[in-house]
């Protein structure tokens, strides 16, 4: 079968260019390939220094995200098919600085989602004794869409505000921090509201929306954040009104 | 950023982007948002021409008709139209967004997003006539 | 806990959209588009007037200026931000934005305290 599809890949090895550059590759076209099948083909056998980070091949590790035609993708679930005739564009996640090729750099993210403290906070552990701490179903399921996240920063990508404002700590980071709000077991929401409270946090965020639209695991961090206002908002409210029984 | 420092093996040179003043233009979705942001300009105006029209009321039956008279500037009547068009984009938007805000939950579990969308319709519709029957009866 | 009140521009740009989505197409179509064309009939002075004495109709159009106005400088003022990115004028369009709003605020409240 000679039928095939061109990949425009974006370039950029800091040693050699000063800034990324387009390449084209002719590879064979499969109905069954997702652009990660491509960019392996590449790699194998067109040119083994095309960087670019995957792992599970299956929409689980959240390694593999990248810009494809313009929109952050999970490359190994993003079909040759759906971007027939080509050419296709796939460019590293955008916001993020590039190290090589199509591999960024993401430690921003990370000092970020360690600030809302993405674990279970107790004020005291119960003892050991008292055996686990238990959770019914619907307890389960009010944070459940929230913890799906695979930190596969898609949702960065997309997110304008994220490229305006540095400080913004972003989409997926707020989403995981109303995770562990909603969880019955954890008591540190206090805690987040304050940090997200601050220069950039969940007041940067102007409800674009299109983080959710482009989460692959139906996430909703557009809609965590927009809760995390309300509940602030409240928060505030119930504070003027009674400023003793702050809770 | 890039340019200043040359690459070597221990000091990796990343490349950064900065963000153009165009991004809004870089997706229809982003376009879209922004439309939807300016939607707040229309509403402002609409506040505006309330006031006026409190004001010229305040004023006597002479400013009111005054007011009236104004308003039927073709000028008016097309800017007007505009506005209605953006305040109905901003309508939409909003209710159709509304249901990521509230999370209404009962018996345990969430509505979905279509029952209170559907509910802010409904209630768009309701205020919408009990203005006009008000109108109407005088 | 909560330091500013943010929350509270943000409760407030909320409400005064609510309000916007609610009650504004149909009043600018009447007010802006029927009226105007002749479709429908505008009320006449003596019947308005009467409306505006009852304190319900009062607050009514308070915060049916009030609280869109607060609407508009909430979300302009974001637009600014990152439309224009113009993020280092913070203080001058913070005092446009929401002085307005609040200008109008007691310019409503007053106009309908002095109808009776
Ligand atoms: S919220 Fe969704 S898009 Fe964002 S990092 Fe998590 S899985 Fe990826
Ligand atoms: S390779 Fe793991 S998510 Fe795509």
């Amino acid at each position: 079968m000679a039928e095939t599809i061109t990949l425009s890949v974006a370039r950029y090895r800091p040693e050699i260019e000063p800034e990324p550059a387009f390449q084209d590759y002719r590879v064979p076209y499969r109905k069954d390939w997702v652009v990660l099948d491509a960019l392996n083909y590449i790699k194998d056998n067109l040119d083994g220094s095309l960087s670019f980070r995957w792992s599970c091949r299956m929409g689980v590790c959240g390694s593999c995200g990248m810009m494809v035609n313009g929109t952050p993708k999970l490359t190994c679930a993003a079909f040759l098919s759906d971007y027939l005739p080509g050419p296709i564009r796939v460019e590293p996640l955008q916001y993020f600085p590039v190290v090589r090729d199509l591999v960024v750099d993401i430690s921003d993210f990370l000092r970020k989602l360690h600030k809302v403290k993405p674990w279970i906070e107790r004020e005291e552990e119960k003892p050991l004794a008292e055996g686990e701490y238990r959770q019914t179903p619907e307890q389960l399921d009010r944070y459940k869409q929230f913890s799906m996240c695979i930190n596969c920063l898609l949702c960065y990508a997309a997110c304008p505000i994220y490229g305006l404002e540095g400080s913004f700590v972003g989409p997926a980071a707020i989403a995981l921090a109303q995770r562990y709000n909603l969880d019955s077991r954890d008591q540190g929401s206090r805690d987040r509201m304050e940090t997200l409270s601050e220069q950039g946090g969940m007041w940067e965020c102007t409800f674009v929306g299109e983080c959710t639209k482009v989460c692959p695991k139906k996430v909703d961090p557009a809609g965590a954040i927009q809760q995390y206002k309300v509940a602030t908002a409240t928060q505030w409210f119930k504070s003027l009104l009674m400023p003793w029984g702050s809770k | 950023m890039t340019g200043q420092n040359r690459h070597t093996p221990y000091h990796p040179r990343w490349y950064r982007r900065r963000v153009s003043v165009w991004w809004w233009l870089q997706s229809w979705p982003y376009a879209k948002f922004v439309l939807r942001e300016l939607t707040s300009l229309f509403v402002a105006y609409y506040a505006l021409v309330t006031l006026w029209k409190l004001r010229a009321l305040a004023a006597g039956p002479q400013a009111y008709a005054g007011f009236l008279e104004r308003m039927r500037s073709p000028l008016l009547i097309v800017l007007n139209s505009v506005a209605l068009i953006f305040v109905l984009f901003h309508s939409i938007t909003w209710f159709n967004l509304a249901p990521k805000a509230m999370v209404v939950r009962l018996a345990g579990r969430r509505l979905p997003d279509w029952a209170v969308q559907s509910a802010n319709y409904l209630a768009w519709a309701i205020v919408s006539g009990v203005i006009v029957w008000v109108l109407r009866r005088g | 806990m909560r330091k500013g009140i943010t929350p509270l521009l943000w409760a407030l740009f909320s409400a005064g959209g609510t309000v916007a989505a609610l009650f504004y197409p149909i009043h600018l179509f009447l007010t802006g588009v029927a009226f105007p064309l002749g479709w429908v009939n505008p009320p006449r002075h003596e019947t308005v007037l009467h409306w505006l004495r009852q304190p319900l109709f009062k607050i009514y159009f308070f915060v049916l200026i009030s609280l869109p106005l607060f609407h508009w400088a909430h979300r302009f003022r974001y637009t600014l931000y990152d439309g224009l990115q113009i993020k280092h004028l913070t203080v001058l369009i913070v005092v446009l934005c929401y002085g307005s709003a609040l200008l109008g605020t007691c310019l409503a409240a007053y106009t309908l305290w002095s109808i009776h």
